[in-house]
């Protein structure tokens, strides 16, 4: 399991600086408004703000009471109240909202708000409205980068997808310029910079303004080259089952900010939270693996575990002293990660049970493959006429759409009605987000020969395939996934055996039924240094793609290890599954993936932010 | 595969090799299994030494706190190594709406005929003829009326200042050229913060026909406006905003709709609706929805009566746990099904008569019946269900759904092993079968079908898993130590045994 990584593979940057800087700023702020003070915290930055600060650090610097934002009247006496935030209209309604309260009753207050990562002019014209512009001071706290692990950094912006994505709001591309610009300025410079999607492209400009704006200067680069990607690109990897651990562990625990909650169904005993990342050495070697290998792995470690403690029998008093002040803290931190491992591993077990999932996964191992559709058609009604979990039923409708490019117009008046009778007509809105986003779409008249051209495809050879996609590729934007699946090989042959225990292409993190294309693409690009003979391919992604070398990209071609440390950059969300199909690329190749993502997502979360019944 | 005895070695075919299954509960589970006793057994002779040292402060920085004065230092040192930096090529991120625009506004029509500063269009103009551009002479002013101005930034540098945080001021922006070329630039740049700033000056400073005039080709700042006003909450100005646009799609009507609560005011609202442009499909949605609240209002009324009367058995056995309004269709279907099942097919709450209104599919009638009548344990109507389609007389259940969903469904309304074992026997697929016997403890059919499998060690390893000196376990040891009573099967190394018709769609 612990896979023997190639022997030069270059070290990790430490990016623990990123923690101090983060929250050095947020001292600073602080420091801003002297005296005692009570802070208010909007619920969202508070797992974040955890892993760089505690409340020590905060009651230094003289923080007294500790608020989560509620949109509620508060109770605070504190004569002096900071906000941080997120840079949200709704939030900030609330401040005026407190502030003007406490004007209508001759309350005298000194309020501040820190904006994090930075601040709004719509925010601002709402404290101007509200007359409170002047008795607030604003600030903007910098921390655009929270380090979840070793090699995963994340923005911690979940909405950054929805914005951007369905509302065409290109409020968040300047941020991820300027993290960008961060990681730029303290592991760059950067001498290689690829991507593909139009927030990526954005993105770029971005951090280009903004390198030739400051102040710059040299230092031996960590970082060498960056990839940057749309999560539009690839919708069907994030709407696929995960099934290594720690994306299954998401899929069912939810993992919040690099940790999660275990229930008593699995600790047996009260709720427990666990940080997931490296330093978890139990964790750390299942992670990655499919799930089912993971049992062999947890059995062979509680053996391995039972014969060392077994060891003390027989062990003379002097002995017995060393085993306890130099094993025993070891193995028994090793026990308690091994037996909460073991119970979050049969709970999954358990709760997969309970819904077919073996059934789910079959479904959508035909969907990826093009096989069987009418039987998949109706395993999806049935699901949706027995009411199973909503979310559920959408993800299957979306990944059958985006995998045969659109339903049958039959087919989906026929699911999307029954859709409505089973979970509601307010989905109405919900199918116009899924429209607009291409996620789930009726195919066009036109379109019918895109079915016909993905049948002959299969007959044919890869070259006429290709012809006759050219040929089509004029229609309106599609999700082409077919013929890019065939292009690329992301379908291995069914029929095939596939060993899971020793993986030998990225398709394991999908039990070898399909390689994630987000990071095909990114493996196809580093090893051809670009774009150069990936042509069909974008056109079937729809173009938008980059690759451009700094200016003294060319000196830095010598071999360092810099250049064999990539940074990826999901724009609009990641999921466990791409960074453990990365980390095995990285294995294979000699890379280390240093992941950067606005934030973790997964099947559920991204099709959450898609609905509209709340307002 | 282990082997038995020589002579029995022929009779018995070997187990299938099994791939890992999420729903293989033997052999990895049992696996986790025994590790957790293993690592239990342990956990005693560990909890008996010392304190907690708890896995949640497991932290993995473990750096020591870095005090600000070593970020100054940090800062302050690497400044010092001051040089310039590779620069990157800029790349082409012109959006396809810019190029569309088809505003006499357009930027690249602007850049035409102007230099930066005061350059007016005239009034008329941009009125009578959009697509004939006619440049008014330079009306540019002496340069000295400028200079009470502090600043005096073009609509470009305004953009970047914005961009950098730096001071800016919109106010002089007054003409609609200006304020369209602002908003261009704004766009140009990428940056929606940029953006929705500008546009909220242009909302202040515009009449709304013109703004949403000049948005109708401007794309990208459309969804920023309509996105802020949605933010906002500035639901009037959005609607009127979107009804210019002829956009009166679901996305309109249904925010509206979803901010009213009273559903009485709903119904009338949505009756307003079914007017409005939707297109065929959406409308008829619309129209089902309102019939369906309707409805909803009607049966409500009458149940909360017979409720609180107390004299309809149903509801005193089984008290309704939330009212029925505003749910989707599917659960009102279940609600009739469940309290109103065998009223006849003239009243509004009879489940016939939804199923007809609606146009309900066979197999979703089906499904929500079944589920609906085995939560009530009314085991003969679930019966029924499946029998009354027999027209020749024959008493073979059909079922427009496959008997392993119906065994799901029974099973989650706590159907008895008596009832589902009926349902499990009509499963076609051999192995299906035993998984699903297996799974609800029917243990005679998973016995039958190993008999009828030849599978010795599959009935060896199944008699560890009934009960000691039950019935089953005597019939597991008499078919061991009887194999041959059927030899007739022998040389038939058939995999599938012939399975209960069913139907399945």
């Amino acid at each position: 399991m612990a896979h023997s990584a190639r022997r030069d593979s270059p070290e990790l940057p430490d990016f623990s600086l990123l923690k101090r800087l983060a929250r050095d700023q947020l001292v600073y702020l602080l420091e801003q408004l002297p005296g005692k003070k009570d802070l208010f915290i909007e619920a969202d930055l508070m797992s974040p703000l955890d892993r760089i600060a505690n409340v020590s650090t905060l009651k230094e610097h003289e923080v007294d009471k500790l608020y989560k934002v509620e949109y509620k009247p508060i109770t605070s006496t504190s004569d002096q109240l900071c906000f941080l935030i997120r840079p949200r209209i709704k939030t900030v309604k609330w401040i005026c909202d407190v502030a003007n309260a406490d004007k209508a009753t001759g309350k005298f207050r000194r309020y501040k708000i820190i904006f994090t990562p930075q601040k709004f002019y719509a925010c601002e014209a709402v404290l101007e409205e509200q007359g409170i512009f002047g008795d607030v001071t604003t600030d903007e706290w910098a921390f655009y980068l929270l380090p979840l692990d070793d090699d995963i950094i994340s923005l911690e912006l979940p909405e950054f997808f929805r914005d951007n994505f369905l509302a065409g709001d290109q409020r968040w591309v300047r941020t991820a310029g300027s993290a960008l610009h961060l990681l730029h300025s303290l592991y760059g410079p950067f001498s290689k910079v690829y991507g593909i999607g139009r927030c990526s492209k954005m993105a770029y400009e971005s951090w280009r303004e903004q390198v030739a704006e400051g102040e710059q200067r040299t230092r031996q680069a960590e970082i060498g080259r960056v990839f940057l990607i749309d999560r539009d690109v690839d919708f069907v990897t994030p709407l696929c089952s995960q099934v290594v651990y720690e994306g299954l562990v998401d899929d069912i625990f939810r993992i919040k900010c690099g940790c999660v909650e275990f229930g008593p169904d699995v600790t047996s005993d009260k709720s427990v939270k666990v940080m997931l990342n490296s330093q978890d050495k139990v964790f750390n070697e299942i992670r990655n693996e499919h799930f089912s290998n993971v049992f062999g792995f947890l059995s062979q470690k509680a053996r391995n575990l039972q014969t060392a403690y077994d060891k003390r029998r027989g062990m003379d008093i002097k002995q017995m002293k060393t085993f306890v002040s130099e094993e025993l803290k070891g193995l028994k931190q090793e026990h308690r990660l091994l037996s909460l491992h073991i119970g979050a591993s049969e709970s999954i077990m358990k709760k997969k049970t309970k819904q077919d999932f073996q059934e789910l996964l079959k479904t959508e191992h035909s969907l990826l493959e093009g096989f069987e559709i009418r039987e998949c058609i109706s395993f999806i009604e049935e699901h949706i006429n027995r009411q199973v979990s909503m979310i559920q039923s959408l993800r299957l409708l979306c990944l059958l759409s985006i995998t045969e490019n659109g339903l049958m117009p039959k087919d989906y008046r026929s699911l999307k009605a029954q859709y409505l009778q089973s979970y509601g007509v307010d989905h109405l809105l919900t199918f116009a987000n899924l429209r607009h986003l291409g996620l789930l779409v009726e195919q066009q008249p036109g379109e019918t020969l895109t079915v016909m051209e993905s049948k002959v495809g299969k007959l044919v050879n890869d070259k006429t395939a290709g012809k006759l996609t050219d040929a089509f590729s004029s229609l309106a934007r599609k999700s082409n996934f077919r013929a890019l699946s065939r292009r690329l090989n992301l379908v291995p042959k069914s029929g095939e055996e596939y060993d899971l225990r020793v993986p030998r292409d990225m398709a394991y993190i999908f039990s070898g039924a399909y390689v994630p294309l987000s990071c095909k693409l990114i493996e196809q690009v580093l090893e051809r240094d670009g774009w150069t003979g990936l042509e069909e391919v974008t056109k079937l992604l729809n173009g938008n793609e980059f690759a451009v070398t700094g200016s003294n990209g060319a000196d830095s071609k010598a071999k360092n290890d810099a250049q064999r440390i990539i940074l990826v950059m999901f724009l609009g969300g990641c999921t466990f599954s791409e960074i453990s199909a990365l980390r095995f690329l990285g294995r294979e190749k000699g890379y280390k993936f240093i992941v950067v993502a606005t934030a973790i997502t997964n099947s559920s979360r991204l099709l959450e932010s898609l609905l509209d019944n709340h307002v | 595969m282990m082997k038995s005895k020589a002579d029995e070695e022929d009779y018995w075919n070997s187990s299938k090799f099994k791939a890992f299954t999420f729903d293989d509960e033997d052999d990895e589970f049992s696996r986790l299994k025994e590790s957790k006793q293993a690592v239990n057994s342990i956990r005693r002779l560990v909890e008996e030494d010392d304190d907690e040292d708890d896995v949640e402060k497991v932290s993995w920085s473990g750096e020591p706190v870095g005090s600000i004065s070593w970020s100054v230092r940090e800062t302050a040192a690497s400044n010092q190594r001051t040089d310039r930096e590779p620069t990157f090529p800029k790349i082409n991120t012109d959006t396809p709406t810019l190029s569309k625009s088809n505003s006499g506004y357009s930027l690249s029509s602007l850049f035409k005929g102007k230099t930066k500063g005061g350059n007016f269009q005239s009034f008329n103009d941009s009125l009578s003829d959009l697509s004939v551009r006619l440049y008014a002479p330079e009306l540019r002013k002496p340069k000295s009326e400028y200079k009470d101005y502090v600043s005096d930034w073009s609509p470009e540098e305004t953009i970047q200042r914005m961009q950098q945080g730096k001071a800016f001021s919109l106010e002089k922006f007054r003409s609609l050229q200006d304020k369209l070329l602002l908003l261009d630039f704004a766009v140009s740049a990428h940056d929606g913060n940029v953006i929705t700033a500008v546009l909220i000056y242009l909302k202040r400073t515009l009449g709304k026909e013109v703004l949403f005039r000049e948005l109708e080709s401007r794309q990208t700042a459309l969804r920023h406006l309509i996105q802020y006003l949605t933010e906002t909450r500035d639901q009037r100005l959005l609607l009127e905003l979107l009804r210019s646009l002829c956009r009166t799609g679901p996305c309109t009507t249904g925010r509206e709709h979803l901010s009213i609560t009273d559903e009485n005011k709903r119904r009338d609202f949505l009756k307003s609706c079914l007017s409005l442009p939707f297109s065929p499909e959406d409308s008829a949605h619309v129209q089902d929805h309102f019939t369906l609240l309707e409805r909803q209002i009607i049966i409500e009324a009458t149940d909360r009566q017979a409720e609180r009367g107390g004299k309809v058995e149903i509801f005193q056995k089984f008290p309704r746990r939330a009212s029925i309004l505003n749910m989707p269709l599917v659960t009102t279907l279940y609600y009739c099904c469940f309290y109103h099942y065998t009223e006849p097919e003239g009243t509004y709450s009879s489940s016939l008569n939804i199923r007809q209104t609606f146009k309900i599919s066979e197999k979703q009638y089906f499904v929500t019946a079944l589920a609906a009548r085995a939560k009530l344990k009314a085991w003969s109507d679930v019966d029924a269900l499946f029998t009354s389609r027999n027209w020749l007389g024959f008493t073979r259940k059909k079922s427009p759904l496959s008997f392993q969903r119906v065994v799901d469904i029974l099973q989650k309304n706590s159907a008895p092993t008596q009832v589902l074992q009926d349902y499990v026997a009509l499963v076609d697929d051999a192995e299906l079968r035993i998984s699903l016997a297996q799974k609800h403890k029917c243990h005679d059919i998973v016995i039958n079908t190993y008999r009828d499998l030849k599978d010795r060690q599959l009935l060896l390893g199944y008699r560890g898993k009934v009960e000691r000196g039950s019935a089953e376990e005597r019939k597991i040891d008499e078919l061991l130590n009887n194999p041959r009573r059927s030899k007739k099967g022998r040389r038939r190394r058939r995999r599938r045994v012939g399975a209960v018709p069913t139907d399945h769609h």
